[in-house]
């Protein structure tokens, strides 16, 4: 009987139309989810050094079309596209310091050919009388970061490799004279970087003697810190400017500190009850 | 010979491009000869033409980015041009993938896998599903979803650029192809052909039907990628209106009897 009746259901055009587009939109949430597993583990990938001028990885990685033409007008073939397999965001340019560093060209080629501003020129330009110049000392790859362990110059072995490579020599990387009390007769010559003038061109790392280099370019991300308002050296003039325009009456707010003893014996309702 | 030149004019024309223009970015990459400089995301013309890829434009802006002016006029460029010459004659005359997905369809017809094969369903708007979906994507996640994965990025950017692991999933769109689902990729899946079907709706260049000629023989409907698009074979004459029609010019190259040609779209009169 009950199977009778449902035969005469009339299936409408209306009907299977809607069907159609339910059963589709199904469909996309399960192809989507797995889509965007994968996406979000992709873009996620931040040990990746980026051609100079680059944007912050997380405005890189949406405004590069990977055309790979930065990686055509450099002259050192120091960038490489990332392909299937180098595990790093698909298509998009990077390079090895170790293997081939940038070499600081002071046109920098790479960068104004970038069609849509994923490497920005601004970056590093500085404006002469009104005129925009290139400028690589402006540029900020990454940061060249000491392994103090297995940098032979802690052991007091005479080795300044990186320091005579380094293209901003005596100021991304200085080399500061200590005592041996060891031998009590020698010093130390030991690279001390500094993250005010270093680009992150990698030739430091390149020329580095040890077996896996022990100066190594980090992405600035992972290799500063941030100080932030609470801390200021305060027999430096320039450092009390990051105070300016911070909010003097900070307070912390804690789940703890909601119930302090004072608030909970003055609060209204609390009296009330 | 003349015969099977004749025969296979279009198609041979077809390589020539497709070839040439991977040739020109592999000299701009390799030997630096700029006359086409980049890959088919985005490239410089002769030095100072930007092109780009309009449909990876659109996921950009669905990711949030704000572009610069090269990549913008470069994307209309090539919008207008393909409004012009028919949007999916990107699939059919400059998309490498095509020689991979006409070489599955070649493999298919020697071992008439067609005759032996189970039919598997996969509706031809998968596509426009696809490309819906990769622009939400891009939205939720701030990156170009389709650009990620696309398998046609990493085979012109594999050519140009090294291939690395990119020919396993070049592979699989073959595989996919010759054993899963004939014209599987190009003609049910990929969000770039849906795209050029869509901007070339009202393209000016088509494929032309006489039905006074027909011959109903259907060797266009045997060969055709996109077989729905020919819906008007032999009933009534006029124009392929269709976008899905990659202007690929195999039904033209095919007909024994003259019934089709390459033509200019009416856009006065109706129904062409």
């Amino acid at each position: 009987m009950s199977n009778l009746e449902s035969n005469k259901i009339v299936i409408s055009e209306r009907r299977k139309f809607l069907s159609l587009m339910a059963q589709s939109v199904g469909l996309s949430a399960l192809g989507g989810m797995v889509w965007t597993g994968y996406l979000e583990e992709a873009k996620s990938a931040p040990l990746i050094l980026r051609p100079p001028g680059a944007r912050l990885e997380k405005d890189f990685i949406r405004m590069c079309i990977k055309c790979g033409q930065c990686v055509e007008a450099c002259p050192y073939d120091m960038l490489s596209l990332a392909k299937p397999g180098d595990h790093k965001p698909m298509g998009t340019p990077f390079f090895i310091p170790r293997e081939n560093p940038c070499r600081m060209c002071t046109d920098i080629p790479c960068v104004p050919v970038c069609p849509t501003g994923a490497l920005d020129e601004m970056s590093v330009s500085t404006i002469k009388e009104g005129v925009k110049e290139l400028d690589i000392m402006k540029a900020r790859m990454g940061l060249a970061v000491v392994d103090t362990e297995s940098c032979i110059a802690f052991w007091g072995i005479q080795c300044d490799a990186c320091y005579r490579a380094c293209p901003v020599m005596d100021s991304a990387i200085v080399l500061e004279y200590r005592r041996n009390a060891r031998t009590g007769k020698h010093a130390y010559l030991i690279p001390i970087v500094n993250s005010e003038t270093c680009t992150g061109c990698g030739i430091c790392e390149r020329a580095c003697v040890t077996e896996k280099a022990a100066i190594r370019i980090l992405p600035l991300e992972l290799a500063k810190g941030d100080i932030g308002s609470h801390y200021i050296r305060g027999w430096d003039k320039a450092d009390e400017k990051r105070l300016e325009g911070v909010s003097t009456d900070v307070t912390t707010h804690t789940k703890r500190s909601d119930k302090s003893a004072q608030d909970y014996l003055n609060a209204v309702e609390e009296v009330s009850k | 010979m003349r015969r099977w030149i004749l025969k296979h004019r279009f198609l041979m024309a077809r390589r020539f491009t497709q070839l040439g223009i991977l040739a020109l970015y592999i000299a701009a990459n390799a030997y630096g000869f700029m006359a086409l400089s980049g890959n088919l995301s985005s490239s410089l013309l002769m030095k100072n033409i930007p092109l780009s890829d309009p449909f990876a434009l659109l996921q950009m802006f669905a990711a949030g980015a704000l572009l610069g002016a090269n990549v913008i006029i470069g994307g209309l460029i090539v919008s207008l041009f393909y409004l012009v010459v028919g949007g999916r004659a990107f699939c059919s005359w400059v998309c490498p993938m095509n020689m991979v997905t006409d070489a599955a369809n070649w493999t298919r017809r020697v071992f008439y896998l067609e005759k032996v094969e189970r039919k598997v369903w996969l509706g031809r708007s998968v596509r426009y599903w696809v490309l819906g979906l990769s622009l939400i994507l891009s939205f939720l996640t701030g990156i170009a979803a389709f650009e990620m994965v696309s398998p046609i990025s990493m085979l012109h950017r594999g050519i140009i650029f090294g291939m690395g692991m990119g020919f396993a999933a070049v592979l699989s769109i073959f595989l996919f192809d010759v054993f899963a689902v004939k014209n599987g990729w190009c003609g049910h899946i990929c969000p770039l052909g849906g795209f050029y079907a869509l901007l070339g709706r009202l393209s000016m260049i088509r494929i032309k039907h006489d039905q006074t000629k027909c011959t109903l023989c259907m060797q266009c409907k045997d060969i055709c990628p996109e077989k729905q698009v020919l819906s008007i074979i032999g009933k009534e004459s006029g124009m392929i209106v269709s976008g899905e029609c990659t202007n690929c010019g195999r039904c033209v190259e095919v007909c024994d009897d003259d019934a089709l040609s390459f033509g200019v779209r009416n856009y006065i009169k109706k129904n062409v």
